[in-house]
């Protein structure tokens, strides 16, 4: 039946975590109590992107968007949006550069500078379809592009599209997909496999989260063309354990697909058997990288092996598999449906299409956005995350996680693919994007990638089990102001050694972060060194606080916040900070209200 | 499932899930939807337009619903916005007129005119 409204509630983790969940049951409650069941309905969909402003509910078809939602406000928005067609204001989304018509109609969505400047092919039905029903993932065109694949393109024809496509692998090395996929389907097997790889690890990346979250059955669907394509019949999902939201959204969506017999044997009546396991990982960082993740399947520990040969030719259990990354999966069944043609018109002439990227960091409108390839990180930044958070300085974006590098203010018009970043000295990478501005301190934030890689990094190989601690310790030394300009050069040596010698793609990019904040800014490397100075004032060794007593009235709130007992002074005299026990915390410094005590 | 029963499936859900689409979608059909309006029958009018859209598998059309457009003494008012056409308030609707409005109107491009009342206060507007 069709219904008059409806109601889309974001079901993504981060709005789950702000109560989407009691958002969902309380407008079921208000619309029970108002007789409205049959007249609307309430869905829980995927992420909106808008990851800053969530929890999310937007009313179609009246296309009211309202953020910050709180579970009591669902009774208003029932009273004053479904029954009287009026919107709540106090809960529309005010953007200060809106340029929006006061007279007009209607808010227009569209126009928020966030959605503004984004193309959605990944992210199509996030936001729009309820993931766990896959009837609404049918009609908005659902496993069509699986019935054209096997009716009437076939195996070459899917190959032929894919390669006129362009497609690149969305997980960071940017390989040609047709490439995997004919490899594989061109050696003969008993047993071949399809894989995807959910894996997704980079500190503050969640695009792979949210796509399996909002539209499950475009992998599901991909995964199945893949199989057709290559002739295997066995498709497995590696996802980590901590999404156990997305793990529970894939085993709704697969045993509604095995119902329909789009999943299991005879798919569509068609002969072709097909079916899809999930795989949980444990959480190792290098369980991403495509050989390690094999192994981690087998039941092996997750460690790299050389290539070649290549897993498509010999991957899980010596058999020839397919491995994409879930964004990767999700473009496919968009350009089988729309064709190869259709899909490289957009983005750029060597890297078609659009990217997800998270955007996080000191920005204002945090959030999932994805945009056609050559968008210029001055639009990601300013136009469509909406600017430095507090009306700070922009100092550089780190792209690719611990295995990119910096971009900074001289290369924000850069238009963005995987060409145009790693000619800067960073990558793509699976699409974490985290923004820093003038109050982060490169060689704070590279020590922190460091340890991350340190953590990750499996030591079978030397160059990376060494090389990550050895980085560390000169980066440690550097922060705590014993640093000399030969560990400098030490760095740059040890970083390009990594970058040949290391067996896999964790080893190989680990030292990017220090390779390029080195080519971006040595200054800052050198301050830390010479001057001993962190402008930034984040390397705690390098800076003191300290009280000016000309200013200091003696109003004892610094004593009393100081939880090392560091400051001693009598009531209305000036206070003094013991240098030796201060632990440079700076809850003095934020605590006074006459602007005594000075960071130096 | 088969192939055939796939399509049908895709076929019946659409209607449901092209209700909630808005994107390339020109006509705007907006019910005056305050106490008056729904006093007056609005919600029938709400539901003849929904029920003849799917029916007549009428695409590119949005019904929205809105508060009262101040025109109580008509009531149910109906705006209809159609590219290249006034947009046009339409008074004293109900299920009979808003089939007729679909199909002389939206599909017809014709208006219908013994229910026509201009769209009010446009110089307070201004």
């Amino acid at each position: 039946m069709v219904k008059k409204s409806y109601i889309l509630v974001c079901g993504g983790s981060a709005c789950e975590a702000s109560k989407a969940d009691a958002i969902y049951e309380s407008f079921k409650k208000v619309l029970e109590e108002e007789g409205l069941k049959n007249d609307v309905q309430v869905v829980k969909t995927g992420c909106f992107g808008f990851c800053e402003k969530g929890p999310i509910v937007k009313i179609l078809p009246e296309e009211e968007f309202y953020v910050e939602v709180k579970p009591e406000d669902a009774e208003e928005i029932v009273h004053e949006t479904i029954i009287k067609g009026r919107p709540v204001q106090r809960l529309l989304y005010k953007d200060k550069d809106l340029k929006v018509d006061p007279k007009a109609d209607k808010f227009d969505m569209s126009k928020i500078g966030f959605y503004q400047k984004q193309f959605r092919i990944v992210l199509r039905n996030c936001g729009f379809i309820d993931p766990e029903n896959i009837d609404e993932y049918i009609a908005r065109d659902g496993y069509q592009a699986l019935e054209k694949a096997i009716t009437q393109l076939g195996p070459d024809g899917i190959i032929n599209e894919m390669k006129t496509s362009g497609l690149r692998g969305r997980g960071g090395a940017g390989f040609p997909t047709w490439i995997k996929w004919n490899t594989t389907k061109g050696v003969t097997a008993d047993q071949k496999y399809v894989v995807c790889n959910a894996d997704e690890g980079d500190p503050g990346a969640y695009m792979d989260r949210s796509t399996l979250e909002g539209d499950p059955h475009s992998v599901l669907e991909a995964m199945t063309i893949a199989g057709y394509c290559v002739g295997a019949s066995k498709g497995i999902i590696y996802i980590r354990a901590e999404y156990p939201l997305a793990i529970k959204r894939l085993e709704v969506a697969m045993k509604q697909s095995r119902e329909y017999g789009l999943l299991g044997d005879d798919i569509l009546g068609t002969g072709f058997n097909f079916d899809i396991e999930i795989r949980l990982g444990a959480g190792a960082f290098v369980c991403g990288e495509e050989t390690a993740l094999l192994r981690s399947i087998e039941g092996n520990r997750g460690m790299p092996t050389p290539k070649p040969p290549f897993p498509a030719v010999e991957g899980l259990w010596h058999c020839p598999t397919v491995i994409n990354n879930v964004e990767t999966y999700a473009n496919v069944p968009v350009i089988i449906l729309k064709g190869g043609e259709w899909f490289k018109q957009i983005g750029t002439e060597k890297s078609p299409g659009t990217k997800v990227f998270a955007l996080t960091g000191k920005i204002n409108n945090s959030g999932l956005v994805e945009v056609p390839m050559g968008t210029t990180l001055r639009e990601i930044i300013y136009d469509i995350g909406g600017g430095i958070r507090n009306g700070k300085a922009f100092k550089a974006v780190q792209t690719g996680g611990p295995s990119g590098g910096v971009i900074t203010t001289e290369n924000l018009d850069t238009g963005i693919d995987f060409d145009a970043l790693a000619k800067i000295g960073s990558m793509m990478g699976s699409g974490g994007m985290i923004v820093m501005s003038e109050e982060d301190c490169i060689v704070d934030v590279v020590k922190f990638y460091m340890t991350f890689c340190v953590d990750e990094s499996c030591g079978k190989c030397s160059p990376c089990r060494i090389g990550t601690r050895k980085l560390l310790d000169y980066l440690t030394k550097i922060s705590n102001g014993n640093g000399t300009m030969e560990d400098l050069d030490k760095m740059t040596e040890i970083g390009m050694a990594m970058k040949k010698a290391a067996l896999c793609g964790l080893g190989q990019t680990a030292a990017n972060p220090v390779l390029s904040t080195m080519r971006y800014f040595k200054d800052e490397y050198i301050e830390h060194v010479k001057d001993k100075k962190c402008v930034a004032g984040k390397c705690i060794n390098l800076i003191r606080y300290e009280i000016d007593p000309s200013k200091c009235i003696g109003c004892t709130l610094c004593s009393k916040r100081c939880p090392a007992g560091a400051i001693t002074g009598e009531k209305k005299m000036a206070h003094k900070i013991d240098q030796s026990k201060c632990v440079k915390c700076g809850e003095c410094y934020k605590g006074c209200k006459f602007g005594a005590i000075s960071k130096i | 499932m088969t192939l055939e029963a796939l399509r049908a499936l895709r076929e019946g859900k659409k209607a449901e899930i092209d209700r909630r689409e808005t994107d390339g979608k020109d006509v705007h059909i907006i019910i005056g939807m305050g106490t008056c309006g729904i006093a007056a029958g609005a919600k029938q009018v709400l539901e003849a337009f929904i029920d003849e859209i799917a029916a007549k598998k009428i695409e590119n059309v949005t019904v929205k619903q809105t508060g009262c457009m101040g025109l109580c003494y008509v009531e149910p008012t109906v705006e209809v916005k159609v590219p290249g056409m006034p947009d046009t308030i339409y008074g004293k609707v109900d299920a009979d007129v808003a089939r007729k409005i679909l199909k002389d109107h939206v599909v017809g491009k014709k208006l219908v005119s013994d229910h026509i009342f201009d769209r009010p206060s446009t110089d307070i507007l201004k």
